[in-house]
């Protein structure tokens, strides 16, 4: 791929991932997001951050796979799209759906799992974020950022956790992000195990 | 969610109010002229009740807009979002319909739905309604106390409890191939809670013959029960000695108890039941006890510790 060629789809993956937030800004002033638009919002956010999240982690994967360095050049950017999806989602839970009510907040995020879940996750997002610069990736050393960035299973987990302890009935979008998360898992453990290494050296 | 194409939507869902209203002005033509014409489903759904407002209502509340009340609604036979049924519950058919009513009755009969609908005189009854996912709305309904309909048939000394039975029809119920309720959908109140002036059979809203997404021709309301306490498009009303098996507590009894009261201090497991957002508004506003109906319901729990019987 030429350099103009991987410019213009990096451009068009950075658009792509802002149209669902845009889209959502046109309904929220067009009074197009049904009738509870809070709910709206919330869950909309939240389905993005963990489709970009479980995205992107799938991008290392990818790039071994098809032995093509074209994927994992975008991870960053996904994974920083997956933090701001996340930012409104838990900005419209603390201002909007619980009105700032501290008390409230608290007790929601040590009664509830699933927002125990929630939070955990956010919390593992935010040192990943900061470290998401190419300076952060210097000043840690590779080696460092590597085992500091896989961080991300764990928060995407978390993110599946809470996903699934939120619904009432109907888990199969959970069960098939859990499923994908767990397949990528396994794949990475393998990939890292001495006795594949040894099959691949071997053959 | 892009994956799972849906169906097509129900020609009532699409088809212009105007063009409808032609249609009928040419069918009452027609039978003017003494052809006879079949008259198409919609006809026979839609139209406006006759009624009296009832003393019953709650006042002071905004009522929630025609639009939300038949575009948000939880009817799991027809899909988990809320906007499936509206988008298929068009293909029920609410006509011909009767209702069986059995069990511990002295005079077991299966009503038509024309038949019940004359059984006491229809009001126009404003009730908050409290869903158990924390949102709420006020809604005018149409309808009479449960009690006219129970009192004629004339239930023994052995009926404690009353069991309701919703259609479960797959051919146009798209949501019966989800496994996660036991079909059909089943709902009970205790005698008392049945015999309730406020409990109450409802045939329509805001003033028009109830939409199929909103339980049509026939469903229950109880003010002071979480919404999936009213079970909808109901086929069988039966008396029974013992509590019966209901839809949601058998799924998941520890979330979803029989009782099933509106009450701000026992939170579902999964979330707080302390506030709620009425639809329309932004911000969650606090959750009263029994929705607000305590004064005519609390006695008939007295004793009885809530937390126990969520
Ligand atoms: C990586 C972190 C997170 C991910 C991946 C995530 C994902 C999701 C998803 C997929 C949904 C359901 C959307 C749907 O029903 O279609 C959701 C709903 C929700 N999330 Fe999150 N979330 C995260 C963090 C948080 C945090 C930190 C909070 C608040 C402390 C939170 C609060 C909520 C709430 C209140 C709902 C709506 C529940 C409802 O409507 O019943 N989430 N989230």
């Amino acid at each position: 791929m030429t350099e103009k060629n991987r410019r213009i789809l990096w451009l068009a993956v950075f658009i792509g991932c802002m149209l669902p937030a845009a889209d959502l800004l046109r309904r929220l002033f067009t009074g197009d997001l049904g009738a509870d638009p809070v709910e709206t919002l919330i869950r909309a956010t939240g389905d993005w951050t963990i489709k970009l999240l479980v995205a992107g982690l799938l991008l290392t994967p990818l790039t071994r796979i098809l032995r093509n360095p074209l994927p994992v050049r975008f991870r960053r950017m996904i994974g920083l799209y997956a933090f701001f999806y996340v930012c409104i989602h838990l900005t419209l839970y603390l201002a909007v759906d619980q009105g700032l009510d501290i008390h409230a907040i608290v007790k929601d995020v040590l009664k509830r799992p699933y927002i125990t879940f929630g939070m955990m996750a956010f919390l593992l997002l935010v040192p990943l974020a900061i470290t998401s610069t190419r300076k952060m990736v210097a000043r840690l050393g590779p080696k460092r950022w590597r085992q500091l960035h896989r961080a991300v299973y764990v928060a995407a987990s978390f993110g599946a956790v809470h996903y699934y302890l939120l619904v009432k009935l109907d888990i199969t979008w959970p069960l098939i992000y859990g499923a994908i998360l767990t397949t990528a898992l396994g794949w990475r453990m393998w990939q890292a195990m001495p006795l594949h290494k040894t099959l691949r050296a071997g053959a | 969610m892009l994956i799972g194409k849906k169906p097509d939507i129900a020609s009532s869902e699409i088809t212009p109010k105007s063009l409808w209203l032609d249609r009928r002005r040419f069918i009452t033509g027609a039978a003017a002229l003494g052809i006879g014409v079949a008259l198409p489903r919609e006809a026979a759904n839609a139209g406006t009740l006759k009624f009296t407002k009832s003393p019953l209502s709650t006042k002071g509340e905004e009522l929630t807009s025609l639009k939300d009340v038949t575009g948000y609604n939880n009817f799991y036979e027809f899909g988990t979002d809320k906007s499936d049924p509206a988008a298929y519950a068009g293909a029920m058919k609410t006509r011909p319909w009767t209702v069986e009513i059995s069990g511990e009755v002295r005079k077991p009969v299966t009503l038509d739905i024309e038949d019940i609908l004359k059984i006491a005189p229809i009001e126009e009854r404003i009730y908050r309604h409290r869903c158990v996912e924390a949102w709420s709305m006020v809604v005018p309904w149409n309808g009479f106390s449960l009690s006219a309909l129970i009192n004629r048939v004339e239930p023994t000394s052995k009926a404690k409890f009353v069991e309701f039975t919703s259609l479960a029809d797959s051919k146009t119920m798209p949501g019966l191939l989800l496994p996660y309720l036991d079909w059909p959908y089943r709902e009970g109140l205790r005698m008392d809670e049945a015999m309730h002036p406020l409990t109450t059979l409802v045939v329509g809203l805001y003033g028009e013959t109830l939409k199929n997404q909103n339980g049509a021709p026939l469903r229950l309301v109880v003010p002071w029960k979480y919404g999936f306490k009213g079970a909808k498009s109901i086929v069988r009303i039966r008396f029974l000695e013992r509590q019966p098996a209901t839809a949601w507590n058998t799924a998941n009894p520890s979330e979803f108890g029989f009782y099933s009261n509106v009450n701000p201090e026992v939170d579902h497991p999964r979330w707080t039941q302390a506030k709620e957002r009425r639809i329309g508004d932004f911000f969650r506003r606090p959750t009263l006890m029994f929705n607000g109906y305590g004064e005519q319901v609390a006695s008939l729990y007295r004793g009885m510790d809530l937390k126990t019987f969520f």
